[in-house]
């Protein structure tokens, strides 16, 4: 128990402090290495609840995809730190505005939030015992017919994510030599090669 | 303990290796080996050649295209576990909401394909 306990602090510790290390590191290559140890972490804390499923998800689709996916985008931003430092102060008053804009409606939703009364009921579903259904099991039996609708839609946003990003970022490129086998194995001889008879001493 | 966790404690005792040993190795380095910086030993080393240019330059669009796609493919991946370990139990209607979603993600798929989003020309 006195190991658990241990272990969670530790997790919970590493991980605020990555967290606030992403925010707070000048360098966003560094940014998105804390990152990753911060989404180590939560996997951590997952093992700990007993959500192995979730933890490993979290590594193979966060660390193993997100984060490589962030690293592209700041690779491909290109960031100066002088440039970014250059404008800092001319932009300081209107980020000051919509940061406080943003404190104020958090603020407004943090003081007037309350949970709907029928929405317990309508959202709990009881745990079974992770001693005898493991957790992924557990998933399995609920995601598929009780949650098929946000399944479902889980499906449609994949599908526009896919066609959002074809859309956004392909670009064919012209003046391009593909290599098309069909042509390539469909050439017969009398068109790829032509004989010629040239008499002896006058040329082609 | 609860049974699941004591099956990862291996693990905690690893890390636990992991990163011990690599903070001895580190602070070690730091303590027992002799520093003496000069200009030349610090600075960047490239093959015998001074740097020629910054180590991050952009690059092709493509390459994001082609992470974003896999990380598509690999939610749908994600989403078949729990699936196949719980067929027996969620029935018919579990098996066709997940043909379902193969089929509306098969879309997408020829969808990329047909584009040439896949090929990398």
């Amino acid at each position: 128990m006195i190991v658990q306990a241990l272990a969670f602090y530790l997790f919970a510790a590493i991980m605020v402090a990555s967290a606030v290390m992403v925010i707070s590191s000048r360098n966003p290559v560094h940014s998105v290495l804390f990152l990753i140890l911060a989404f180590f972490n939560a996997a951590g804390l997952f093992v700990l609840l007993g959500a192995e499923f979730l933890a490993m998800i979290l590594v193979v689709v966060y660390v193993g995809a997100v984060a490589v996916l962030f690293l592209f985008v700041v690779m491909m931003l290109d960031v100066n730190i002088a440039e970014l430092r250059h404008g800092f102060l001319q932009y300081l008053p209107i980020g000051a505005l919509i940061g406080l804009i943003l404190l104020v409606e958090l603020g407004m939703v943090a003081g007037a939030w309350v949970i709907s009364p029928g929405a317990g009921a309508a959202a709990h579903l009881p745990i079974p015992p992770p001693d005898q259904v493991t957790n992924t099991a557990a998933l399995g039996h609920v995601l598929y017919d009780h949650y098929v609708y946000l399944f479902q839609s889980a499906g449609l946003i994949l599908l526009v994510a896919m066609v959002g990003a074809i859309v956004l970022t392909l670009r064919q490129r012209e003046g391009v030599r593909r290599q098309s086998i069909a042509r390539q194995i469909s050439r017969r001889r009398d068109e790829a090669i032509e004989v010629k008879d040239v008499t002896s001493g006058s040329g082609v | 303990m609860n049974p699941l966790l004591a099956e990862y404690l291996p693990i905690l005792i690893f890390i636990g290796i992991a990163v011990g040993l690599a903070l001895v190795i580190v602070i070690a380095s730091y303590v027992v080996a002799r520093q003496r910086p000069d200009s030349e030993k610090v600075s960047a080393y490239e093959c015998g050649f001074e740097a020629f240019d910054d180590a991050r330059s952009k690059f092709d669009v493509r390459f994001y295209l082609v992470s974003i796609l896999f990380i598509i493919f690999d939610l749908e991946v994600a989403f078949l576990f729990p699936w196949a370990i719980s067929l027996g139990d969620i029935g018919l209607f579990g098996f066709w909401s997940m043909v379902c979603f193969l089929g509306l993600l098969t879309i997408g798929f020829v969808y990329e394909w047909k584009k040439g989003a896949l090929e990398w020309e």
